[in-house]
């Protein structure tokens, strides 16, 4: 504790650098699963392509990719956004497969119904499809954000600033208080992260209160 | 692009080749300590999630576990490991086998669990013990998923095994440590390119072994 209270201006300021790499790359994984989803839920033969092939670069080991990833895009390996485009990859890969169950998940009969009030395939999409997939699309979101929180502490080993930096500067000068206390405030982080998109998935699901538990799906 | 070509190179280049630090050893030691930690971790797990998957009990602490573990950063776990043990092979592996742990339980116990109950009770009725369920019904129906766990368990061993060379001079992450510290973008990448590529081929090598413990009598259903 009294290493935390020596540091805390440079904890707070790593913990935020660590908020803004994982919050983006959550954000556009995030985007980027919904449309292959889609995809994948509408062109069940493209969807078999599209999920191999993320399944494939899932395999791809994440300190590698860091320093694959500046070569192909030109730009410094120390950049924030390596770390970002790298996290949006994985997050991505982890997430198109869930998103293409999610639209699964919807409910065929409750679709026909709304083809049959007259609906426009827009309006089927926006207000039908998105808002029933979203539990299942949560959860996997809820994973994504949990193990991207904890992957931004790879950065520090190229030199990308957030809360790893406590873990490999607590290793090079042996504190072990400031090991703990990167481990502690990256849980930490993924807790609140995960608390906050609980809360926001009862607010985009306000129907799961009211019904019964059985129907609520 | 002409970076990739310096890296390919650097791979090809025999002087990188032979000796204790030749790609060559590098890559066996990588593997070695893969299997050592996924053993390990297997002797412990396997065991453990048959039990819970048999018995039902203690799933929830494998669910909240499973969720605890993805949220520990690995480098933190290494580095205390690192510190409290010494530079060394020892905290690597200790690291490796606690990454590797969830992943086993989680397929062993879902493994047993799935296997069709219909089955487990016709075994049970035709006076099957305990012991035979399990091994003779349950582990052979959920072998699938068992596998698949072994096998998200083994990848992310292999990808996170990069990383033991920052606190020990053990497998291919030494190029990438290397050539990051003294800035030679070929060597570092040549690493980056070893690691990806080993754990895509152990992750296809995988893949096959699980499609072929699939039952051949046509599907099941389910």
């Amino acid at each position: 504790m009294t290493w935390l209270n020596a540091n805390r201006d440079y904890v707070l300021d790593m913990l935020l650098q660590h908020v803004r790499l994982a919050v983006p790359a959550v954000v556009v994984s995030v985007l980027i699963a919904i449309v292959l989803g889609r995809i994948a839920w509408r062109w069940p033969r493209a969807g078999t392509v599209v999920l191999g092939t993320a399944s494939l670069l899932y395999s791809v080991p994440a300190l590698p990719l860091l320093i694959v990833i500046p070569v192909l895009l030109g730009i410094s390996l120390r950049s924030g956004l390596t770390l970002v485009v790298a996290l949006a990859v994985y997050g991505t890969a982890l997430l198109a497969g869930t998103a293409a169950d999610a639209f699964r998940s919807v409910d065929a009969r409750v679709r026909e119904a709304a083809e049959a009030m007259g609906y426009s395939r827009t309006g089927l999409f926006w207000k039908v499809d998105l808002p029933l997939a979203v539990p299942v699309l949560l959860s996997g979101i809820r994973v994504v954000t949990v193990s991207t929180v904890s992957l931004v502490t790879i950065g520090a080993l190229v030199g990308i600033p957030s809360l790893g930096n406590l873990l490999t500067d607590g290793f090079q000068r042996d504190i072990r208080a400031e090991i703990v206390t990167g481990v502690v405030g990256t849980m930490l982080l993924a807790i609140a992260l995960d608390v906050l998109l609980v809360g926001l998935g009862h607010l985009a699901t306000p129907w799961r209160a009211t019904l019964p538990k059985a129907a609520a799906r | 692009m002409s970076l990739f070509g310096d890296a390919l190179s650097w791979i090809t280049d025999g002087a990188h080749w032979g000796g204790p630090t030749g790609i060559d050893h590098r890559i066996v030691q990588h593997l070695l300590v893969t299997f050592a930690a996924v053993a390990l971790a297997a002797l412990l797990a396997l065991p453990l999630g048959v039990l819970i998957g048999h018995t039902g009990r203690g799933r929830l602490v494998v669910v909240a576990l499973a969720g605890a573990v993805r949220a520990v950063p690995t480098l933190g776990l290494l580095t205390l490991l690192g510190l409290a043990l010494g530079i060394g092979i020892e905290a690597p592996l200790l690291a490796l086998v606690a990454l590797a742990f969830p992943s086993l339980l989680a397929g062993a116990y879902a493994g047993v669990e799935a296997a069709d109950r219909g089955a487990v009770d016709a075994a049970r009725a035709v006076g099957m013990s305990e012991w035979q369920l399990v091994t003779r019904v349950e582990i052979p129906l959920g072998a699938d998923v068992i596998l698949g766990g072994i096998r998200a368990a083994t990848l992310q061993v292999v990808a996170t095994a990069t990383l033991a060379a920052y606190i020990s001079d053990t497998g291919l992450g030494r190029y990438l440590f290397s050539g990051l510290k003294s800035r030679q973008y070929d060597e570092m990448l040549a690493g980056a390119l070893l690691v990806a590529g080993l754990a895509l081929v152990l992750d296809l090598a995988l893949a096959t072994l699980q499609r072929a413990s699939r039952p051949t009598t046509g599907k099941v259903p389910s």
